[in-house]
């Protein structure tokens, strides 16, 4: 499904260049729920970033579903964004002047869906995450864990095959934190693809497969039991 | 993203901050305004003269003494006269000017009036009977002065209807006798009322036979001959009559100066639009700083939303879905600003005569389509480079900003 090939990220800082990523390679399979672990600095936003089409690879190339992202002018990476990959952040990025609603039917918004359809494929989504009681509340109106389920919803309502998660757990409590880890595995269970970058072992523990970064090279790509 | 959606989203965003947005649109609805009611102001007065000068007969010529070079337009009155015109000069082109239906010597000056112990300071027209067909003057009661009265240099007198009112009040005027300056006149014919035309209030003058006046101050010259013709088309062959016979009776000299009527109009009209061009430029300024203020808005809700545009590009808006969004936004603070103001505008400038009943307005349909039109450009010109701005942020940094 995905297959990095020898991706690097340099930046320009004075005279150095420095890289962010530096030659990563790995390939992704449809179905797969991994962690990216590693220390701070390691590249692993980078990565995620790239793998999410919001950056550009100074080198290397990226397929993705056997196309060539590299190669791709902004509006189709908007479009690939929009109708392939769902992203969950850490800070939610929920649009604080819209209901849970709106925001979850954003991503139709730019597919091009007709209103009355986007109302009609949005509640079921925030249904399956636990909030169909929530529905017209602001995203201040909602606890962290409930913000970061709308966020979830937002990521999966146009049916993407990968879902991104940069430190989903990274701003909730405990409890929070391993609802949403239960709602990711279980979308992983339903075919969906899933990508974690995380500092936390107990999430880490969640996935079958572990890819550890460390100066913007893969130092362990390990599948677990 | 289709356009009605964009702009649902752009409205959303000036609903959730009223008071900035009502404040952004101020500046537009009062350069608006301000063009609106400018203009109006300028073509009333346009209109209005327009129609007065228009009101005085058409096809008339006007003769004064002494020469300007100028033709139109308003003459010095005490430019240098060479020679001055006189009766006979008069009578001369009313016999000999075949193309003119009349021509009116005139002689003008200020006399005190007195009936019993009343006085009053006020304009003596000296004219004969075809004044009245010339300046579409008319009597209302009684007679006006007749040839026969020019003739005999009678001391007859006609009065307007203030000057009636000022001495007699509601009693007959006709048959009485008034003292104007030291000589006796009595009083045969009241006007009809006509109120001011052009400043000049028309109801306050008496009217007495031109030979008369010239006796009255004392002077053998005329202050102008008032000719018309039947026919708009005859206006320069008349004019050429009346130099060929005036120059033969002034020792072939041209010692004195034609204005047309027509030409006075078109000056007067040149003179009006370049008054509305620059009324309307004023208040353009003010339209432009609006739209200056839109920028600004928009500047600094662009930074403020740069999250939202980095969540919104995250999601899967092209760059052009976000210029959409805040151009359209920029061009709507702008629009409804404009259709605010013009609602406004047509509306103080319909209402402004009621009040004001010196000031004549007239909204005219492309003032109003112009103000529209610049406002929205000012909304486009204004929006575009905040918007573009929004556009091009780059997605991860946009994400980042706190």
């Amino acid at each position: 499904m995905i297959h990095l090939s020898d991706i690097s990220k340099t930046y320009r800082m004075g005279e150095l260049d420095i890289c962010a990523l530096c030659g990563v390679s790995l390939t992704v399979k449809a179905g797969e729920i991994i962690a990216i672990m590693g220390p701070s600095g390691s590249g692993k936003s980078t990565l995620m970033n790239v793998l999410g089409c919001l950056d550009r690879p100074t080198g290397g190339t990226y397929t993705f579903e056997d196309r060539e992202i590299s190669a791709m002018n902004d509006d189709e990476l908007a479009h690939v964004r929009n109708a392939k990959i769902g992203f969950v952040f850490q800070s939610f990025n929920l649009l604080p002047r819209f209901s849970a609603l709106k925001n979850v039917e954003m991503p139709l918004v730019y597919s091009g869906v007709p209103s009355k359809y986007r109302t009609e494929r949005a509640v079921p989504v925030l249904e399956k995450v636990g909030l169909g009681d929530r529905m017209e509340h602001k995203p201040t109106e909602l606890s962290g864990g409930q913000q970061q389920r709308v966020a979830i919803a937002r990521a999966l309502v146009n049916n993407p095959p990968l879902l991104l998660a940069d430190e989903p757990t990274g701003n909730l409590d405990s409890r929070s934190g391993e609802e949403i880890l239960n709602i990711l595995v279980d979308l992983n269970n339903q075919g969906v693809t899933i990508m974690i970058v995380t500092h936390d072992h107990d999430v880490a523990a969640r996935c079958k497969r572990i890819i550890n970064l460390k100066d913007g090279q893969v130092v362990g790509d390990r599948v677990q039991a | 993203m289709n356009f009605l959606e964009t702009f649902k989203v752009a409205l959303e965003a000036i609903l959730s901050n009223k008071m900035r947005s009502g404040l952004t649109m101020l500046g537009v609805i009062i350069g608006v305004l301000a063009v609106i009611l400018l203009v109006s102001i300028g073509e009333g007065a346009r209109v209005y003269i327009t129609k007065e000068l228009t009101g005085l007969g058409t096809n008339l010529l006007i003769i004064t003494p002494g020469k300007t070079t100028t033709s139109g337009g308003f003459h010095p009155p005490s430019a240098g006269t060479v020679r001055k015109l006189t009766y006979d000069d008069a009578q001369a082109l009313r016999r000999r000017a075949w193309l003119l239906t009349d021509a009116v010597p005139i002689v003008l000056g200020t006399g005190r009036i007195k009936f019993k112990n009343l006085g009053r300071d006020t304009m003596v027209i000296g004219t004969t009977p075809e004044f009245q067909r010339v300046r579409n003057l008319f009597i209302g009661i009684g007679n006006y002065v007749s040839q026969n009265d020019v003739d005999t240099k009678a001391k007859v007198a006609v009065l307007g209807t203030k000057v009636k009112e000022e001495l007699f009040g509601d009693q007959n005027a006709l048959g009485q006798v008034v003292m104007l300056s030291d000589a006796r006149y009595r009083v045969i014919g009241v006007m009809q009322k006509k109120g001011t035309s052009l400043g000049w209030d028309v109801d306050d003058v008496i009217f007495i036979p031109v030979t008369s006046g010239q006796e009255l101050f004392d002077t053998d010259s005329l202050f102008e001959i008032l000719a018309s013709t039947p026919r708009a088309e005859d206006v320069e062959r008349a004019i050429a009559q009346i130099k060929n016979i005036l120059i033969r009776r002034h020792a072939h000299k041209e010692d004195f100066s034609i204005q047309t009527q027509g030409a006075m109009l078109s000056t007067m009209d040149t003179i009006l639009g370049v008054l509305t061009a620059v009324l309307g430029g004023i208040a353009g300024i003010s339209l432009l700083v609006g739209g200056i203020g839109i920028m600004n808005i928009m500047l600094v809700s662009v930074r403020e939303r740069t999250r939202e545009i980095g969540i919104r590009k995250a999601i899967g808006a092209r760059n052009s879905d976000i210029m959409a969004q805040f151009l359209i936004e920029a061009i709507t603070l702008s629009g409804v600003g404009g259709v605010i103001g013009i609602i406004l505008g047509v509306g103080i400038a319909l209402l402004i005569p009621l009040f004001v009943t010196v000031l004549p307005t007239s909204v005219s349909l492309w003032s109003i389509a112009m103000a529209f039109s610049f406002s929205m450009a000012v909304g486009v010109f204004f929006g575009v480079y905040p918007a573009r701005k929004a556009s091009l942020q780059d997605p991860i940094t946009a994400l980042r900003y706190e």
